[in-house]
């Protein structure tokens, strides 16, 4: 053990006088876990923007079997009917507290191309059940006018949406009347106007699905199985009840799959690449070092600690590599904001977030190509006999 | 070319080395080709729509179907040789992991209008005469080894039946492929019939989806966009109109700025490859000095020797970028095979150049500073290094 250190330490300080192809592993591992970093963030900031939407005290009624609110439909009839069901909070007025929502695709500019934006038109009580929602700017719209109130988020990644704009969709002109901040989820990439408005305006006078706030006598849990279990047993319904957490908590997958998907493909090459490289640096230095080793053995140093110092080299090297390229990764990338299509065929906003266990995921792989870059050109150097690596061959 | 074997021995001279320097190559332009082939594609270079096709969609959104009764006013468009309407069905076949989009067409107009494709006139017949039948296109069928006569059961995730359920059944009658090599760009589609879906769905009634429009001049395009558009303005059906390259494209780019993304990577990889090629060449050309040295003795100018280390340097980017790239071929014939939906990527010539122009620019960087140092290397110093 003592060996083991001493020769380590003493490699590790020798590092300098070949720090040119020693910045091989460096730079290649740290462009790796770069990479990996940064494009995993993309997917975690997606995934947290999802996630961070809606309230476990919440439940979302969509059409029977469909995966996303853009394709669901609900009568107006079946809408009220739900509406009455057990389970859902009624106000002090013994109103339920319910939002029948209508979500259409509008195009908005951005960059001179077209963007799906989401235009959703909600209930009064929509808007009570979602403290979230804070409008941060100028007032709500007011029914019946083509008003619209548009999420922070919208503001920043389209253009020309600010208080006063003008929008043009369906042949007449909204006009922008709010700002609302909803903590970066899901629906700040949104437009927001009157429920009613919405369903003459798009000649749909149903909802794509009525949110519903859960009836706190009981837990959240057992009021969504109640309320379930009532829309279950109703021949009349074809409805698929979900709390509003696990419907964004799904909303994610997709995407993320899709770039976690192209990132493993990416990584697994590169991280080949560099292994490459770390093996021709590492044969290099047990070759620079093969006198030294020699002598070791020659005065009776076993081969493990040898073989140790060499590990222990290319390890270090290749941690090095990997805490470069995680923070460069988040200097660059930590809290960018961009936006990709969601599972709506609509645009959703979201940040970069490299998190904690994506810079340890990438000091796992920075790891395993220092292993391996190291391995082979460790066991070449106690390999090697002693008399003739002195002749310095 | 004389010198070839020179070369080749000079190469070889540390076979681990050496082979450990292709490899990162071969990884290094394996990524190249294949996100270069998939920005080539994002960029509309290689997107195989050059067919004169325009897609008439409801201003507000594609989403949002035109009715049918426009179909009357877009045929009567001079410059208008056929129009086909094409209603997205929606349907998950087995599992939503299946993907593959399925539309609602009329089988005369789609012929007349997807003139790329290739459907016999057994099949097309047979596909008219049955109001459930439904045709594949070559792709799609393999991809679930779908033969005529199968049954596909469809559960629409937008469009119930009349009894509320969502589990339509269709009958293959047909699979399509190209008219002429790659033509076809539908082959991931499914086409069921119009009349049989309008009557069967819940609601929707009437409403025709997006209109395709074939011009019989592929230069009329933006004209006849324009006729389009202005027909319908201040009516409750504006519409957007635009060739299908366009819709195509702007469909992708809105999956966020991938051109930055790809090329960010590939600059990544360049640079790490340039890093490990250079570590080599430095390496290789230091050990030989007193063989370089030996050369010159026996008559070798300075120009050949900085040749000669160039031409090694050019060898090695050569052998290890072609591999490479002959790799990113294979990948992409994967990917393509692979069911996430993405569409096929082919490495077109641009690609090509640019790997070609990448492993010159790679020899060059990486063997310019090795080279030199043989060039103005004196013979009697570098003899005297023993």
């Amino acid at each position: 053990m003592k060996q083991s250190l001493a020769v380590t330490w003493m490699n590790l300080r020798s590092i300098p006088s070949r720090y040119l192809t020693s910045l091989v592993i460096v730079v290649g591992i740290a462009l790796v876990v770069g990479v990996l970093v940064a494009m995993l963030s993309m997917s975690k900031g997606f995934e947290y923007t999802l996630k961070g939407t809606g309230s476990e005290s919440r439940a979302l009624m969509l059409s029977a079997g469909v995966t996303a609110e853009l394709s669901s439909y609900i009568d107006p009839q079946m809408v009220s009917l739900l509406r009455e069901l057990p389970g859902i909070r009624r106000d002090a007025a013994g109103k339920p507290l319910s939002s029948a929502e209508l979500l259409v695709i509008t195009e908005l500019k951005r960059n001179g191309g077209d963007v799906n934006v989401a235009l959703r038109g909600v209930e009064p009580a929509g808007l009570a059940m979602r403290p979230e929602v804070k409008l941060v700017e100028g007032r709500l719209f007011k029914p019946g006018l083509r008003e619209l109130i548009a999420g922070r988020a919208a503001t920043r990644q389209f253009s020309g949406i600010s208080v006063g704009s003008k929008l043009d969709f369906r042949n007449s002109q909204w006009t922008v009347v709010g700002i609302f901040d909803s903590s970066g989820d899901a629906h700040e990439s949104e437009l927001w106007t009157d429920a009613d408005t919405a369903r003459s305006a798009f000649g749909r006078p149903g909802a794509s699905a009525v949110l519903a706030q859960l009836d706190p006598a009981s837990s959240a849990a057992d009021a969504l199985k109640a309320l379930q279990a009532s829309v279950a047993g109703d021949p009349r319904f074809q409805i698929d009840v979900l709390g509003e957490r696990d419907y964004y908590n799904a909303q994610s997958q997709g995407v993320t799959d899709n770039i976690n998907f192209i990132t493993v493909f990416i990584t697994v090459i590169m991280a080949f690449g560099a292994v490459f490289g770390a093996l021709n640096t590492m044969y290099s230095a047990v070759a620079a070092r093969q006198i030294e080793i020699a002598t070791l053995r020659a005065i009776g140093f076993s081969g493990l600690p040898v073989m140790l110092s060499v590990l222990a080299e290319s390890v270090a090297l290749a941690l090095i590599g990997g805490l470069i390229g995680a923070g460069i990764a988040w200097l660059l990338f930590d809290g960018l904001t961009t936006a990709t299509l969601g599972q709506n065929f609509t645009q959703v906003a979201f940040s970069f977030a490299v998190t904690p266990d994506l810079v340890e995921r990438g000091l796992g792989w920075a790891l395993a190509i220092g292993l391996i870059g190291g391995f082979f050109p460790a066991l070449k150097a106690i390999r090697q006999p002693v008399a003739e690596a002195l002749r310095g061959a | 070319m004389k010198y070839f074997p020179l070369l080749w021995a000079t190469l070889w001279r540390r076979k681990a080395r050496t082979v450990f320097t292709l490899l990162s190559l071969t990884a290094a332009f394996l990524l190249l080709g294949t996100l270069q082939a998939a920005n080539a594609m994002f960029s509309g270079g290689s997107l195989n729509l050059s067919a004169p096709i325009l897609i008439v969609q409801a201003r507000v959104s594609f989403t949002q179907p035109l009715p049918l009764r426009l179909l009357p006013q877009l045929e009567a468009i001079p410059g208008v040789s056929s129009v086909s309407h094409s209603q997205f069905f929606g349907g998950v076949y087995k599992d939503v992991k299946n993907f593959f989009p399925q539309f609602a067409v009329n089988p005369e107009r789609w012929r007349k209008t997807s003139l790329e494709c290739h459907l016999s006139d057994e099949q097309f017949q047979a596909w008219t005469a049955s109001r459930t039948a439904a045709v594949a296109g070559r792709q799609l069928a393999e991809r679930f080894g779908w033969k005529i006569g199968d049954r596909i059961p469809l559960t629409s995730q937008i469009w119930p039946l009349k009894d509320g359920s969502r589990a339509w059944t269709f009958d293959l009658v047909g699979i399509f492929d190209d008219s002429s090599k790659d033509s076809c760009v539908r082959q991931g589609n499914m086409y069921i019939r119009y009349d049989y879906f309008d009557e069967g769905r819940q609601f929707g009634q009437g409403g025709a989806g997006i209109y395709l429009l074939r011009l019989s001049d592929p230069n009329r395009a933006e004209a006849v966009s324009r006729q389009v558009d202005a027909l319908f303005e201040n009516s409750p059906d504006e519409t957007k109109t635009q060739t299908e390259k366009d819709f195509t494209l702007n469909f992708v780019r809105q999956l966020g700025n991938l051109n930055l993304i790809l090329s960010g990577i590939t600059v990544a990889v360049f640079f790490s490859i340039l890093l490990v090629t250079g570590n080599t060449m430095s390496q290789a050309v230091r050990e030989r000095i007193p063989e370089l040295a030996v050369l010159k003795t026996i008559g070798f100018s300075d120009g050949g020797v900085l040749a000669l280390v160039l031409a090694e340097a050019l060898l090695l980017c050569v052998l290890g970028g072609l591999a490479g790239m002959l790799l990113s071929v294979a990948a992409l014939d994967i990917i393509a095979k692979l069911p996430i939906g993405i569409p096929p990527i082919d490495a077109d010539l641009r690609v090509w150049l640019f790997a070609a122009a990448s492993m010159l620019g790679l020899a060059l960087l990486v063997g310019i500073l090795p080279a030199l140092r043989a060039k103005n290397l004196s013979i009697i110093e570098a003899l005297a290094v023993r």
